[in-house]
Order: C-alpha cells, then structure tokens, then sequence
C-alpha cells in the first residue's frame, strides 16, 4: 500500500447493541430476540457436546486394549449408548439451527426478529427439558439401548432407564418441530422487501430444506419413542412378537425419522459451506439454483431411503432392494452441491482463513463420508459391514467431519459478528488443522478395522485389532485438543479480542451490512434489497481482492 | 384480500353439532362391528371408520374446508407423508414371503 494513503481508523465496537441491551440474567431468560436465545443455545449445545465427548474419551479409552478391562459389558453398552443419545439429540440436532440458525436467519432476510420470537424462546426451554430428562437418565442409572432404543431390548429386556430417555427425546422433538416451523414461517413471510426466494443466500435455503424435515419427521420419532416407553410399562404388543406385534416395525418407523435425521444434521453444515465457499473465493456460488434445489431434493429424497438400515433385520428382499436403488438416488444431490464447491473454488482467489480451512475440511471429510454411504446402500456389500466399525466410520465423517466442521466453520466465520470481535487467528488455523487430522487418525483406521470384521458395540475385541484400534485412540486425544483450543480461545476473545468491525472478511450477505454486534432490531432501517445472492467481488467498499 | 375473508368465515353452530354427532355414531358403530367378526375385513372396517372420523375433525373442527390454498397445501403435504411411511412399510410387509435371503 502507498505511503501515502490515509491511515482507515481501527474499527470501534458500535455504543448500543444487542448484547448490551440488558444485562440482567432475566433480559437474557426471558429474551425474545433471536440473536440471543442463539448463543442460549449456544451454551447449552456446547455443555452436552462435552458430556458427550467425555463419554466417547470412555470409549476410546476402553478399546485402547482388546481386553475389556477398563470398563465392564454392561457399562460399555451405557457408555457408547449415552455418548450417541447427547451427541445425537442434543449436540447435532439442535446445534447449526439452534445456533447459527437462530442468529442468522433473520438477519440474512433483512427481518428484526423469527415469525414467533416467544415460541422460538419457548423452543429453547422445551429443548432444555427434554435435555434435562435426558441427563436425568444419564445420572439415574443410564441407558444401554443404543442410541437407536432397538426393540424387544429397549421394550422387554433392557433394565436402564429406558422411559426417562424415550421421554427426552420426545420432549426434544417438540423443540425441533417449533424451530423448523418457525424458520419455515420467518422464510415465507419475513422477507426485506426485493429479497425474493432466488435472492436467499443458500444458508436460508437449506435451513427451509431442514426444517420442512424438522416438521414432517420429528413427529413419527416422537411417537415412536411414547411407544416404546408405552411398550414397557403398560405391554400393549405393538413390537411384541408373543402378542402379534412385529419389532421390525420399530425400526421402519424410527428410521423414517432418522435416516432423514442425518439431513437435520447435515444440511445446515451444508448450508454454511455455501457461505464459507464463497466468502473465501470471492466468487458467487457456481450453480445457484442447482444447490438451492438439491437442498430440497435432499429433504424429500432423504425420506423414501430409510430401509437401508435393515438390510439384515429381516425386511422383505423386494424392500431391500428398492430401499437400495433409492439410497444411490439421494446421492446424486449430495454430489451435486460437492461439485458445485469446487466448482466455485476452481480459479478462486482462495483466502487461507480458518474458515477455509474448515470449508475445505468439510469438502474432503464429507466425500468421504458420502462415498463409503454407497458402498452400505448396497445390499450385498451392507450385508458384510452390517454392525461393523466401518458402519461408526462412515457416520462420524459425515456427522462429524459433515456437521460439526461446518458447525465449527460457521461459528469462526459468523464469531465477529455475534461478538463484535475476533479470535487469535493463529490458534485458530492449528486447532483446525488439529482438528483435520486428528479426526482422520481417528476414524479412517475404524474403516479399516470394520472391513476386516471388528464389530461395533463390544468392550473387547480380537487382538489382532489393537494396532489399528491404538491409532484410534490416539486420533482421538488429538481431535479432544483440537475441541479445546477453540472453547479456550473464543472465550478469551470476548474480552480481550481486537475489535472485528462490521465486515471483517469483506463477504457479502446483509449480515455484513449491519454493526458488529447488531443493535437489537438487526438493521437501522429495514434494508431494499436490490441485488442477487454474492454478487462478490464488486458492492462490497474498501474491500481489497 | 380474501384470505381475511376466510379467516372472518363463521361456522353455525349446528355445523359443530351436526359433525359431535357424526363422530358419536361412528364411535357408536365402531364398537358395535368390533362385536361382529368380519374376518380379514375387521381391520379395513374400523381403519374406515376412523379416518372418516379423523377427516371430519380436520375439515371441520380444524376449519380446513374454509382455510387458504395454502393450508391445504400443508395438509396434502403431510398426508402425502403419510403415504409414504406407510407405502414403504407395506412394501416390506406385503412381499416378505415372496424370497428370502439364504
Ligand atoms: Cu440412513
């Protein structure tokens, strides 16, 4: 830069914002303003993903040796089954809508607040009790179902806490179904005059996809679950065998909710890649319309596919088969947006920020992920890894290497707008590296060990899989450090921070147009919108490519 | 705009009274056939004699005969994913003794 041009004065945090708008405990429990009942969730979805992390660092720690030595069979099974339940309902679920969801959608749609800012705070409470049942459970002698409460054992056998979970996790389900319905609502009717449905940054349009999920799904899982409490304590038969009930029929119904569940999670981290994608090249995302559709394809496809997790549960061979043509069929959406990235990367002026780092992470993680879900959908390759570790690797990279690097991704992109300030960029680039790498060291090995045989769900196992299993474990002491940098230093950004100013990355986007915190009405003036979705690199000021 | 006109739109009160009663004589009548044994036929009967019930709640107790194309939309929609649960269910249950694995 010349020596000549005029020193820009460093960024101030704006006097009033919503942050500072009240500061009592009551003003942020009683708070209707999206932007704070995000970071309420927030904390709490970062409380139980520790829980949940220590319940996996039990795991890892247990098959560090092939004897079960550690922990006992029947506190394995609780482990592992606690570990998915936090994880699951109250980690990935809730986490990118409940967060980055709550914050951003308003204000990407030029609106003041969601459609119904008390049922959106009523949301939060309902998730926190369903939470609390959960963790009720935990602490009450806890759940050794699985996460996926498979009947007879979760009906007849299982002597855990059964009902107080099942109760959880359908009292969680309202808060979903009240969040989806109140984006779907905010979406269609919110809008900032001229910001038409084809102008919606892609963030809004797969949270439209998820919620749409969110309100036709959760209620087949909410009910499903009653059931199962219903099953125990009254045993009307419904999956009971002995009185003509049928316990496949559990899983029929389950999976129609969560197989669409792994898009609740997924299409959010999804929708932030596009965001991420974008601001770090600088180029308008490659195909529009293309990802914004295949955000919807996804949700309906993701529920005619749910067959594929009972290929050996003794389902008919013609359901089999049609469940497996389907499950290739939602792929091809899912490839469609992975293209559509790199396509937007390709001849990008690629910024090397951590949220790039994050956005690149996803787009290998995820193909992973994606790819080794072909190999299940089909029947005769499924039939092998049924129960398997290559079942767990497959999941983790699309949950955690899908959902939560977008998650994390999304939270150091958008971090300077909640906050008004930036975090030491430096920490941040290894903890994301730490992060890659370790999460790499962590699960490709469980590909590996699961195609040789190894199952999931044992506390013991053959000792010819301790190396394998040992790298495990050691990819995963790597991934809890990685987990740790950020929470220590984004906490410690909040005060002692530089000061991020209203657009720090010079992204484009009507968040960026507004303060760093925003004021509690999101805008000073409703804005006109009269511009397409990243028409990068031109309308942003000063902004240096 | 006419969806204010819909939301002004007053049901009489014999409507409401017409449809309790519609829905007293198919409770009526569902435990009356559950005494009779119609065979394969039990199942469809009182299956027939609920959604007929559930429709009647839904089109009138819920106003969806007077609401907006938009709230019928929402409606078809969930029916329609209805369906699908129970076609794919039905799919697996229907042709499980055609083949099996083995
Ligand atoms: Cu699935």
């Amino acid at each position: 830069m010349a020596s000549t041009a005029p020193i820009a004065p460093l960024p101030t945090l704006p006097k009033k914002h919503y942050l500072n708008d009240g500061t009592t405990v009551a003003s942020w429990l009683l708070t209707r303003d999206h932007k704070r009942i995000a970071l309420l969730y927030l904390v709490a979805v970062t409380v139980f993903f520790v829980i949940g992390g220590l319940f996996a660092v039990l795991v890892r720690l247990e098959l560090a040796t092939p004897a079960g030595d550690l922990l006992s069979d029947d506190s394995y099974n609780k482990v592992f089954t606690m570990h998915g339940v936090m994880m699951v309902f109250f980690f990935l679920i809730p986490a990118i809508p409940g967060t980055l969801g709550n914050f951003l959608i308003p204000i990407m749609i030029g609106a003041k607040d969601l459609a119904f800012p008390k049922l959106n705070l009523a949301s939060w409470y309902i998730f926190m009790i369903g939470a609390t049942f959960g963790t009720y459970s935990v602490l009450n002698g806890g759940l050794d179902t699985g996460w996926t409460f498979y009947t007879p054992f979760s009906t007849v056998a299982s002597t855990s806490a059964v009902v107080p979970a099942a109760l959880g996790v359908f009292i969680n389900g309202f808060s979903s179904i009240l969040t989806g319905l109140n984006f779907i609502v905010t979406i269609h009717r919110m809008r900032a005059p001229g910001m038409t449905w084809f102008r919606l940054p892609l963030f809004v349009w797969s949270h439209y996809a998820t919620s749409l999920i969110m309100v036709l799904g959760t209620p087949v899982l909410a009910i499903t679950v009653v059931l199962v409490a219903a099953e125990r304590i009254f045993s009307f038969g419904i999956f009971d065998a002995n009185r003509g009930g049928d316990p496949v029929l559990f899983q029929h119904l389950f999976w129609f909710y969560s197989h669409p569940a792994v898009y609740i999670m997924v299409l959010p981290a999804m929708g932030v890649m596009s965001e991420l994608v974008a601001a770090s090249c600088r180029k308008p995302v490659f195909g529009y319309t293309f990802v914004a559709f295949a955000s919807l394809a996804i949700a309906i496809i993701g529920f005619f596919v749910w067959g594929h997790h009972m290929f050996v549960a003794g389902q008919s061979v013609y359901a089999a088969l049609i469940f497996s043509i389907l499950s290739f069929l939602v792929a091809v959406p899912s490839a469609v947006k992975v293209f559509n990235w790199t396509a937007t990367m390709y001849k990008g002026a690629v910024s090397w920020q951590t949220p790039t780092l994050y956005a690149i992470g996803f787009i290998g993680l995820f193909t992973i992920g994606g790819l080794t879900g072909l190999f299940l959908s089909s029947v005769g390759l499924d039939i092998h890894l049924t129960d398997t570790y290559f079942i767990v690797a497959h999941f983790h990279y699309i949950m955690v290497g899908g959902t939560i690097m977008g998650y994390l991704g999304g939270i150091h992109f958008w971090w300077p707008k909640m906050t008004g300030r930036m975090y030491n960029e430096l920490l941040a680039k290894i903890s994301a590296a730490l992060i890659f790498f370790g999460f790499n060291l962590t699960f490709f090995p469980q590909f590996v060990v699961g195609y040789l045989g190894m199952p999931r769900r044992y506390h013991a196992y053959p000792p010819e899989f301790q190396m394998l299993n040992v790298l495990s474990s050691a990819g995963a002491s790597i991934l809890a450090v990685g987990y740790a940098l950020p929470l220590s230093y984004l906490i410690y950004s909040l005060k002692y921070g530089k000061v991020a100013g209203n657009n720090p990355w010079g992204a484009v986007g009507l968040e960026w147009t507004t303060t760093s915190p925003p004021p509690t009405a999101n805008f000073e003036e409703t804005p006109l919108v009269t511009w397409d979705a990243y028409e990068y690199p031109a309308r942003v000021e000063g902004h240096v490519a | 705009m006419s969806e204010n006109h819909q939301h002004t739109h007053i049901v009489p009160l014999s409507v409401y009274y017409t449809i309790f009663a519609a829905l007293l004589v198919g409770t009526a009548l569902t435990v009356w056939v559950a005494y009779i044994d119609l065979g394969a036929l039990n199942t469809v009967v009182a299956l027939a004699i609920a959604c007929t019930k559930a429709t009647l709640v839904v089109l009138y107790f819920m106003h969806v005969k007077y609401a907006s194309k938009l709230t019928w939309a929402v409606v078809s929609g969930s029916v329609f994913w209805l369906l699908i649960l129970l076609a794919l269910t039905f799919n697996d249950y229907l042709t499980r003794h055609l083949l099996t694995y083995g």
